[in-house]
């Protein structure tokens, strides 16, 4: 009790008492739901970690074969290069996009189509994952046969359209909040020195949120990292280090979602994946971490 | 140096307002004001709160627009030419120099901050802009306390200082004209003093606006001085008659003399 209740509460009445300890109760399970899930992922896959898998043919092979009666090989670089690749090019996609979103709806727009618009980005983000990887089955993977005049449309290009458009929102959201928090007061100072909206955008909003829209784009690319029923759905599915936007590839969440499922627990296999989440999870908190870095460092300017 | 405050009423003004009456949406905050302002003067206007003359100012160099729900009548002549008809209004508002009441540095070196303006007017060579930023803050007064340091933020000066930077920025321009809205509000007195004694200076070179919540201010620095009470213009005088024992009105004399409301 006396670890939940730092300080003393002596004068509060009873129902605050109850309130704030489940307060802090809420707040400790989170804690406790996060680094229990890391345990959990990390007991998993710890035994072949450690004793048993080639920790440099894991990270440096292409053959990734685990089903393989005779000669299993465990070599995930191909889904650590397609998960990068696929990322690296959604964000191509959806910075330019996010961003300039997030510029036209806090600085441009009238308030009324301001209130429209974010209605449509909340819908956006709204949109299951699922759904996403089925449009991109279906009408991409046509759009894409018929623009590029290739035999399959299931491509690394189909997975990063996908992608942007999922973080598309996550980025608009955040950037929006960074560009109003700057200060209107930066806004006056610039128009009255007879500066163009688009030079008050770019001579002084864009410098003083550059950490919040930095932070909009890691999060975005966390966002990325993280999907699988997209990917799974969208890229072709197939270990292939990519040559170009063109060619299929293989994530590391569509790995472990599609594999899971038909291997037996506790076995080799089993645990790579395991091996897998735990590198997906290290991936995503350092992305994470440095998004909270960043956002630290605005807050303390 | 109040004297040349009647003199200099032959010459054309150089911002002529009349019958100026402005709102937001349906709440007047000017009703319909006239005055001259001279070559060279500065005009003290004071005031109490919420009676008007930020909003005077913001017609003047056009910033006013950019507040949703304004509507502007009656008319501001700038050089004899009517302001709402002036297409260029970047450039406009770049012949007016706006110092705003709480400091604002831009978050930008110092030398950005100053050589904003410039570069948004066109000018791109460095060494012309090395030459006003370093004409600029001298004028300013800041240009010692900063010389060796201005590529770091303005932001991170202090508040007398960054109300220095803020008139270096307002100058860089070369403005005609020159405005001030409560400019000592997050200033010390020291800094104050200072500053004033810039703007004494500067009038030899411009048209100053300066309005203030410290009469005194006005006493010490205006060669006329308006009082602006609830968006009508009481008087508008030399600053002795406004401050002397019998201006017209005797609103202005209890303002003045601070037993007012
Ligand atoms: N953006 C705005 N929207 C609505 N009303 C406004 C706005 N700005 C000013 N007003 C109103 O216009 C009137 C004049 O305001 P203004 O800021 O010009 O006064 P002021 O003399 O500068 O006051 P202060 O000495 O407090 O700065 C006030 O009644 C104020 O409430
Ligand atoms: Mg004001």
């Amino acid at each position: 009790m006396n670890i939940l209740r730092k300080k003393s509460t002596a004068n509060l009445p009873f129902s605050e008492t109850v309130i704030e300890l489940f307060i802090r109760l809420c707040g400790i399970s989170s804690i406790i739901f996060v680094f229990g899930i890391f345990f959990f992922v990390f007991r998993e896959g710890a035994d072949f970690l450690f004793n048993g898998l080639d920790l440099k043919e894991f990270l440096t092979s292409v053959e990734w074969q685990p089903t393989s009666l005779n000669n299993k090989r465990y070599g995930a670089l191909a889904l650590i290069v397609g998960t990068f690749s696929v990322t690296a090019l959604a964000m191509c996609i959806a910075v330019p996009f996010g961003l300039g979103a997030a510029i036209f709806v806090s600085e441009f727009c009238s308030p009324k189509l301001r209130e429209t618009f974010k209605i449509i980005i909340e819908l956006l983000a709204a949109i299951p994952s699922v759904v996403w990887g089925f449009i991109g089955l279906t009408l991409m993977n046509q759009l894409i046969i018929a623009v590029f005049n290739v035999p399959i449309g299931l491509t690394m290009l189909n997975g990063s359209i996908m992608l942007a458009l999922m973080s598309v929102p996550i980025i608009v959201s955040i950037a929006e909040d960074a560009l109003k928090a700057v200060p209107d007061s930066y806004r006056e100072a610039a128009e009255a020195l007879g500066a163009t909206r688009w030079q008050v955008v770019y001579r002084v909003l864009l410098p003083a949120a550059k950490n919040g829209l930095l932070a909009a784009v890691l999060l975005g690319a966390a966002r990325s990292i993280g999907e699988t029923m997209a990917v799974l759905m969208a890229t072709g599915h197939s270990v292939n280090i990519p040559s170009g936007p063109l060619s299929w590839i293989r994530t590391l969440t569509a790995t472990i979602a599609a594999e899971l499922g038909e291997v037996a627990r506790g076995g080799e296999h089993y645990q790579v994946l395991f091996i897998i989440g735990i590198l997906l999870f290290t991936i995503t908190f350092v992305v994470n971490l440095i998004a909270d870095l960043v956002i630290k460092g605005i807050r303390q300017e | 140096m109040n004297t040349n405050g009647d003199n200099s009423s032959q010459i054309t003004p150089v911002i002529q307002v009349s019958d100026l009456k402005v709102r937001y949406g349906d709440k007047s905050a000017l009703n319909g004001i006239s005055f001259d302002v001279h070559k060279n003067e500065i005009l003290g206007i004071i005031g109490p709160a919420q009676s008007g003359k930020t909003t005077l100012l913001k017609v003047i160099n056009r910033t006013l627009e950019l507040t949703s729900g304004t509507t502007v009548e009656g008319s501001v002549k700038l050089d004899g030419v009517d302001i709402s008809t002036i297409n260029d209004v970047y450039g406009l508002r770049r012949r007016i120099g706006m110092v705003l009441p709480l400091p604002v540095g831009l978050p930008l070196s110092i030398y950005d901050n100053v050589a904003f303006a410039p570069r948004t007017g066109g000018i791109r060579a460095k060494s012309e802009l090395d030459e006003i930023v370093e004409r600029c803050l001298q004028q300013a007064a800041l240009w010692d306390e900063v010389k060796d340091r201005l590529d770091t933020l303005g932001t991170k000066l202090s508040g007398g200082q960054q109300q220095r930077l803020t008139i270096a920025r307002a100058l860089s321009h070369q403005p005609e004209i020159l405005c001030l809205d409560e400019f000592s509000i997050a200033v010390d007195p020291v800094t104050t003093m200072r500053i004033e004694d810039v703007l004494d200076t500067l009038r030899s070179e411009m048209t100053i606006l300066l309005v203030t919540n410290l009469v005194q201010q006005a006493k010490r620095l205006a060669n006329r001085t308006a009082f602006i009470l609830n968006g009508d213009l009481i008087e508008i005088d030399t600053t002795e008659v406004i401050f002397s024992d019998n201006p017209t009105n005797q609103a202005t004399y209890d303002y003045v003399n601070g037993n007012f409301g």
